[in-house]
């Protein structure tokens, strides 16, 4: 029993990682269905963003002086903006100009992205694994058997605060309407005078954004990363994103809660090499069963 | 009458298929001008011009004295220039409420939404019984009252209309052209496509005829409905069959 509840709590908190990052892909799935295979590598460019900040400020001395909470803000915005713009970037360089060409261009341009993003990382901070600056004090609270750690708080509480903030964005603002609308008809809602240019730039940066938390708080949580990470943690996520039901925001959320939980009881109940091979399982024994996912419509968005 | 709207010689292509050779055509300010001709002649593309999501190879589109050829859509709904499209084309997995939100979405003063709402909801009473269903859920009558209403929510200036009685019942078609022609009678100027010609050239002050990509004839509403060749070609015989 006790192992049973530590193993969920490792689950929620790996889950809460997946659906930071699965939420960008099914956003930009949703909006161009494309299935933007750099977007795992976003989520590690937001581990080294956070790692470079934080290493800023410590060299120049001012950690020190400043609150930690302002030091690990600023590192948390920086590597939201500097992803988003990553994304934007990807967009209008990458996808933008494929967005009429067959799918399959767009796609293996997605792998190609994927590619530079990891060189330039390894370029950047070699091929080594690299530590994530120890400024966070990790608290670890006992309950009998079972350890529920300060950083596992943040990252759960962390993901569930910003995928609220994402629903509210999307169904009451102005601009969450655009995106729906854009999502369900281009067309359509261009001819309700939605830039739909803006939109789609719009929907990378804020996934993209939001894969630089996860790799802010996977660095804080994990203690280390390096270039390839993004690989696998992306896989997984996309994996979650079509559990879900890819194009559904609140699948997307709920496909990383479950993935992180069948990885967690995969490799505490069975063995951990086993945890991957039950994760991926998953999403074949969903694709034939319920292909449009555990949220999906089974009606296609098109009419 | 003041020229509103203004095609000039234009050509627009699919690929390399070439769907309007050299169209011009004139919509004056307060008017219904009618495009009618069978499907596939480029009534849809005509509109896909005008409104800018597709980019003519040659030729102008002059509104309100400016050309707009080369204008995303975006910036021509945002000169009022707007677009009803074929097919409806309603966010099926809204609400109707937020449709009609979604056609004021260029415009900016609030209580100028909530009175065009009002106007929608009385024209469309049927529209504030159904507002917060999903727009996919609605009689296909209910969605073209929900598209012409999304149009007008952004107090259009001229108003393209595609195939609005497409798939209607015979008393649908009717209420949906006397509610065209009271839109046109509060001072919206119209370009009605319509493969129901008879209803459209009824309402119409002048007509346009396309044919495989050219404009064949031009006249008033009126005299198309007499001519022999429009009779022949687009009206059939003496009782309306669409």
């Amino acid at each position: 029993m006790e192992l049973f509840i530590q193993q969920v709590i490792n689950g929620l908190s790996l889950g809460g990682i997946y659906a930071l990052i699965a939420l960008g892909y099914t956003m930009v799935y949703g909006i161009i269905e494309l299935i933007n295979f750099a977007h795992g590598d976003v989520y590690t460019l937001g581990s080294f963003f956070s790692i470079a900040i934080i290493g800023l400020l410590d060299a120049s001395g001012r950690l020190h002086g400043v609150p930690l909470l302002l030091v690990l803000a600023v590192a948390l915005a920086g590597s939201m903006i500097l992803c988003g713009i990553v994304g934007v970037l990807l967009e209008r360089l990458a996808y933008r100009r494929l967005r009429n060409a067959p799918r399959l261009a767009p796609l293996i341009t997605a792998i190609g992205a994927s590619f530079i993003l990891e060189n330039i990382m390894q370029l950047w901070r070699g091929p080594s694994p690299i530590p994530f600056p120890s400024v966070v004090p990790n608290v670890t609270w006992h309950f009998g058997g079972v350890n529920l750690s300060s950083n596992e708080v943040l990252v759960v509480v962390m993901a569930l605060f910003l995928m609220a903030v994402l629903q509210i964005f999307i169904y009451n603002t102005r601009l969450g309407k655009a995106m729906r609308a854009t999502a369900q008809d281009r067309d359509a809602a261009q001819l309700m005078g939605i830039n739909i240019n803006m939109t789609i730039a719009l929907t990378f940066f804020i996934g993209s954004a939001l894969a630089g938390v996860g790799g802010f708080v996977s660095g804080i949580y994990y203690g280390s990363t390096w270039f390839y990470n993004g690989f696998e943690a992306g896989l997984k996520a996309f994996t979650a994103a079509v559990l879900g039901g890819i194009g559904n925001v609140a699948g997307a959320m709920l496909g990383g809660f479950v993935i992180g939980m069948v990885e967690s009881l995969t490799a505490g109940f069975i063995s951990d090499q086993w945890a991957t091979v039950a994760v991926f399982l998953l999403l074949v024994l969903v694709l034939i069963f319920r292909p449009s996912g555990l949220l999906g419509e089974v009606l296609p968005d098109k009419v | 009458m003041a020229t509103l709207l203004e095609l000039r010689q234009i050509d627009a292509f699919y690929g390399r298929i070439q769907a309007l050779h050299g169209i011009s055509l004139r919509v004056d300010k307060g008017e219904v001008v009618a495009l009618i001709g069978s499907n596939g002649a480029g009534k849809t593309t005509t509109l896909r011009v005008i409104s800018g999501l597709l980019r003519p190879a040659h030729g102008q589109v002059i509104y309100e004295g400016q050309d707009i050829t080369r204008l995303s859509p975006d910036l021509i709904v945002g000169r009022r220039l707007i677009q009803s499209p074929e097919g409806r084309r309603i966010f099926a997995r809204m609400t109707v409420l937020e449709n009609l939100q979604l056609g004021a979405y260029t415009r900016t003063s609030l209580t100028e939404v909530a009175e065009s709402l009002e106007e929608v909801f009385t024209l469309f009473p049927r529209l504030k019984e159904r507002i917060n269903q999903k727009g996919g859920t609605l009689s296909g009558g209910e969605q073209q009252m929900l598209a012409i209403g999304r149009a007008l929510m952004s107090k259009p200036e001229l108003l393209l209309l595609d195939e609005p009685s497409l798939g209607l019942s015979p008393l649908l078609v009717q209420t949906i052209f006397s509610i065209i022609r009271d839109i046109n009678k509060r001072g919206v100027t119209i370009l009605l496509i319509e493969q129901n010609a008879r209803q459209a050239l009824q309402i119409a002050h002048r007509g346009y005829v396309l044919e495989t990509g050219n404009i064949t004839m031009q006249d008033t509403a009126a005299n198309l409905l007499a001519s022999e060749e429009v009779r022949a070609a687009y009206l059939g015989g003496s009782v309306k069959a669409s």
